[in-house]
């Protein structure tokens, strides 16, 4: 990987059940105090036609968010990514996420401040 | 993390802690001896790295400033709140003699041992009942309403449970070549990934729907999966039985089942006497004929013939049974009947089911169902699972038995990715579970026969070996046939969760003269304890796991004030209540339940703490019922009465009950109380689930109570619109038996029809003294359910389908708020 190359994380919004294991596997990983979260977890109930709803839960990233720095330096994945029980958020250098976003719909691609 | 000083231990979980049915493998990092860090196990195949937020959020558990960390007596009146620490041997001695003298004045069976759902309490709460001398251990919930009736109730036709295959049975998963990944997968009723029940990790079936898996959800509300499914059935709740008839219908008059299954392994051919209604057994026939076997039409000799069941096969050679038609029988007493085989009555029942009488029931239209049916028939392989919906109703069995006709007769039976045989991993088993014995045991069969409800109801005497949960509350009032006079409440909250009509059972624990009351914190239950007992999380002790797969070892990781785990707490009592007791050490006990696997408790916990049956074993799919690999003399076919899968239940017909599946109206629904529907005309419906919470556990763990801060009602827009509510509001929900308050949260997930209040809310943060009992009644949900409306069988009962009315909470109403 060279100097200057940008990391974010690809949301799969698809899969994701909304089980909340990435906002308090961040907590965890950061000891977080009440009510200050590094990841939040937003349900969307879209309204369709015909009666129709389509239930989505996306996974947002907080200010907080460093990518786990500290975990990647030492070859682990963000806190959130190794437990997501649906496995639908990847890390990696945002180029490379982008190609994998012309493969599959549904997603959303999300970089650090 | 520091880094610094820093173990990882490997462990599995399994109740206290996350809360749920366990399996998953952990990595618990220790520093200087206290835990500062959970991860998911990356080796494990059961989670594969993954963990979710009720694990996640552990050290918040394990190090929360309100565990109960020390043995606690009772010193004001019942309810009062009032408790002095004492010491454990001081807490030992106290109830060893108390449980005595009740056990000297009124007999052993005289103390309830009572349970929440199975996870790691089963076998030691039995351990401790059995060495008492009490037979009643009872699993706390209205019908026992919880998976145990689903067992029985496929037991009963097909002599194995079974499951849905997601591969859990092979090391290298979805990507064995031994494996198939399903077409279609039925989710019937089931939230799964915020729960994961029955010893089913959720995520796998998402793990199928991203390797090309197509789903048909089964449910009232707009589910994760209904709003993913290729066909959503949006059926009224209580209604699963009509709407499994009608997929049978579809299946049936479509020719959509496998005929060779059929003829082969069912007791299709079987014949019934039209005279009595009930099968033509061998001793209608011959003077000394066996009641255990069966007749049929032989069409080579045009005459009878008897199916021989322990040989599973015909007395005589080449017959060739009639599948359908009308015979004339002479019996040995000389008279003649009329006689039908099974597969006709089977086909007429169903034919009851029309697409158009199944659609008036459900609510789901009739092309829906016919789509799903065939969508669900042709994909091959194709799997089912199911929830705890098809056990909370009272006719759960005639339900569950057609939903497990729709798996055998489509060919989906024990083949890679379908519904695969569930055994015990290794056949190691703990304690007397629905088709399995276990080391841990009832002394005798004569103590047994106290049990409650054992002489009322069949399968309580075949399949489920706990006290009728309804019957025990009723006799704790009436003493008859025996008074009640104490209870130990171990992994149970029958006043902030699994009782129905949780007043009432106040009002019996009340009555009782000793209650003890095993946790690890304080709930509304624990309040009405003479004695309560500091436990421990899985954490912080040695424990074997064996549900279904794989066989596991949990590792002990850390100690937390004087907290015992609850085995041995009860392995120390057991072994003063019985002089007998067969074990002197904890780990003796391991390697008993170990035993069949040829592995000792060290043995497999050097193995990595878990291990898989490999194929050839019983407890190893696939194909078992060709293989010989079911039965006890190693015979093809089934562990039924007749070896077959009974489309005609001959166990069903000798309890008295319906052999055939059917739809039962349940008891308080719109069609079934018109006049009470006028006053409530909202379908209420409870237990959806929250992931971050275990039925009426964590409310008082921070990183997850943030999450979901308040117990939510689930209400369509329009239904709301024309209440004058709106989301977030707090409103009343009533019904004949009491009103209890929600936030409403205004939603299209749920029909116009129905509201879905949540389940197992108290509130850890108030006070616990009585009145308040951590304000359990403010929100519990449970005092609009009955107690008393189990089913025919003893099984089930109207959790998730009763009526009610919603209303604004007033301003006045509202004042705590």
């Amino acid at each position: 990987m060279s100097e200057g190359t940008k990391y974010g994380l690809l949301i799969d919004y698809e899969y994701c059940t909304g089980c909340f294991t990435c906002q308090v596997a961040c907590a965890q990983e950061y000891r977080r105090p009440n009510e200050i979260v590094g990841m939040q977890v937003i349900e969307i109930i879209q309204m369709l036609p015909n009666g129709k709803s389509y239930l989505t839960f996306i996974p947002f990233p907080t200010e907080l968010c460093t990518l786990c720095a500290s975990r990647t330096r030492s070859g682990l994945e963000p806190a959130c990514v190794k437990h997501c029980m649906a496995k639908c958020i990847k890390h990696g250098p945002i180029e490379a996420l982008a190609k994998e976003m012309n493969e599959k719909g549904r997603m959303v691609l999300w970089a650090p401040q | 993390m520091s880094g610094k000083n820093v173990q990882v231990l490997r462990t599995t979980t399994w109740s206290a802690g996350p809360g749920c049915h366990g399996g998953c493998g952990v990595l618990a990092y220790i520093e200087d001896g206290k835990l500062v860090k959970i991860e998911g196990d990356p080796e494990h195949p059961w989670n594969q790295g993954r963990l979710c937020s009720r694990a996640l959020a552990i050290t918040q558990y394990v190090y929360h400033p309100n565990r109960l960390t020390r043995p606690l007596k009772r010193v004001g009146k019942r309810g009062e709140g009032k408790w002095e620490e004492i010491s454990w041997d001081e807490a030992f001695d106290l109830i060893e003699a108390r449980m005595k003298k009740i056990r000297q004045d009124h007999g052993p069976e005289s103390f309830i041992f009572s349970m929440g759902t199975g996870r790691d309490i089963g076998p030691w709460i039995c351990m401790l009942a059995y060495a008492y001398g009490s037979p009643n251990v009872m699993f706390s919930l209205s019908g026992i309403a919880c998976y145990s009736p689903r067992i029985s109730a496929v037991e009963t036709v097909q002599g194995d449970y079974c499951v849905i295959d997601a591969a859990q049975w092979l090391v290298d998963r979805y990507e064995s070549p031994r494996y198939k990944i399903p077409d279609c997968i039925v989710v019937w009723g089931y939230d799964i990934p915020a729960s994961c029940p029955d010893n089913i990790f959720g995520h796998w079936i998402i793990d199928l729907m991203k390797r090309g898996a197509k789903i048909i959800a089964i449910d009232p509300r707009l589910s994760w999966f209904a709003s993913r499914a290729t066909k959503w059935l949006r059926l009224r709740p209580g209604t699963d039985g009509a709407l499994a008839m009608g997929f049978l219908n579809v299946i049936i008059n479509e020719k959509l089942y496998d005929e060779g299954f059929v003829e082969k392994w069912t007791n299709a051919h079987h014949l019934i006497r039209c005279d009595a209604g009930r099968l033509l057994r061998e001793s209608d026939l011959v003077d000394g004929g066996s009641q255990s076997n069966f007749v049929v039409w032989d069409a080579e000799d045009e005459k009878p013939a008897i199916w021989d069941s322990d040989e599973a096969g015909y007395r005589s050679p080449d017959v060739k049974p009639r599948l359908t038609g009308d015979f004339e029988v002479d019996l040995r007493d000389g008279k003649r009947v009329q006689a039908r085989t099974v597969w006709d009555v089977f086909c007429e029942e169903v034919n009851g089911y029309p697409l158009e009488r199944v659609a008036e029931i459900t609510l789901v239209p009739e092309k829906d169902i016919r789509d799903a049916a065939i969508f669900y028939a042709k994909s091959k392989p194709a799997s089912i699972h199911w929830g705890v919906p098809i056990d909370m109703t009272p006719a759960v069995t005639p339900t569950a038995q057609a939903i497990t006709y729709l798996w055998c007769l489509t060919g989906n039976l024990d083949v890679p990715g379908g519904n695969v045989i569930s055994r015990y991993a290794f056949d190691a088993v703990a304690y007397a579970l629905p088709g399995a014995e276990g080391v841990i045991k009832l002394k005798s069969k004569e103590v047994d026969k106290k049990r409650i409800g054992a002489a009322r109801y069949g399968p309580l005497n075949k399949f489920i070996w706990r006290a009728q949960t309804d019957l025990a509350l009723e006799q704790i009032f009436t003493e008859d046939p025996y008074p009640i006079k104490g209870m130990w409440i171990q992994a149970c909250n029958p006043i902030g969760g699994i009782g129905m009509d949780p007043k009432r059972w106040v009002e019996a624990i009340k009555k009782l003269e000793f209650v003890v009351a095993v946790d690890l914190f304080h709930t509304p239950s624990t309040q009405l304890a003479d004695i309560i007992l500091p436990a421990a999380t899985f954490l912080e002790k040695d424990g074997v796991r064996s549900w279904w797969v794989p066989l596991q070892t949990i590792n002990k990781a850390i100690t937390v004030g004087q907290c015992k785990p609850d085995l041995e707490i009860n392995f120390e009592l057991a072994k003063r209540f019985d002089p007998d007791f067969r074990w002197d050490r904890i780990h003796d006990l391991f390697d008993d339940i170990l035993r069949p696997s040829g592995m000792t408790f060290r043995e497999l916990q050097e193995r990595g703490g878990w291990a898989l049956p490999t194929e050839g074993h019983p407890s190893a799919p696939y194909h078992r019922f060709e293989k010989g690999l079911l039965r006890k003399d190693r015979k093809p076919g089934f562990q039924t009465p007749s070896g077959k899968i009974e489309l005609y239940s001959s166990l069903r017909e000798e309890w008295g009950l319906e052999p055939l599946p059917h739809y039962e109206e349940p008891p308080f629904t719109p069609i079934s109380q018109p006049e009470l529907a006028k006053e409530y005309p909202l379908i209420l419906s409870t237990g959806r689930r929250s992931p971050v919470y275990f039925h009426s556990e964590h409310r008082n763990i921070p990183w997850l109570r943030q999450i979901h801060p308040h117990p939510l009602i689930e209400i369509h827009p329009n239904t709301a619109r024309s209440l004058g509510i709106s989301s977030g509001e707090w409103v009343w929900v009533e019904n004949w038996l009491g009103r209890c308050r929600f936030k409403a949260k205004v939603t299209p997930v749920v029909p116009e029809w129905m509201v879905m209040a949540e389940h197992g809310w108290w509130f850890p943060e108030e006070p616990g003294a009585e009145p308040s009992l951590f304000k359990v009644w403010k929100s519990n949900v449970n005092q609009l359910i009955p107690m008393g409306y189990q089913g025919k069988d003893g099984l089930g009962a109207p959790i998730k389908h009763t009526l009610c009315k919603v209303y604004k909470v007033s301003a006045g109403d509202a004042s705590d708020e």
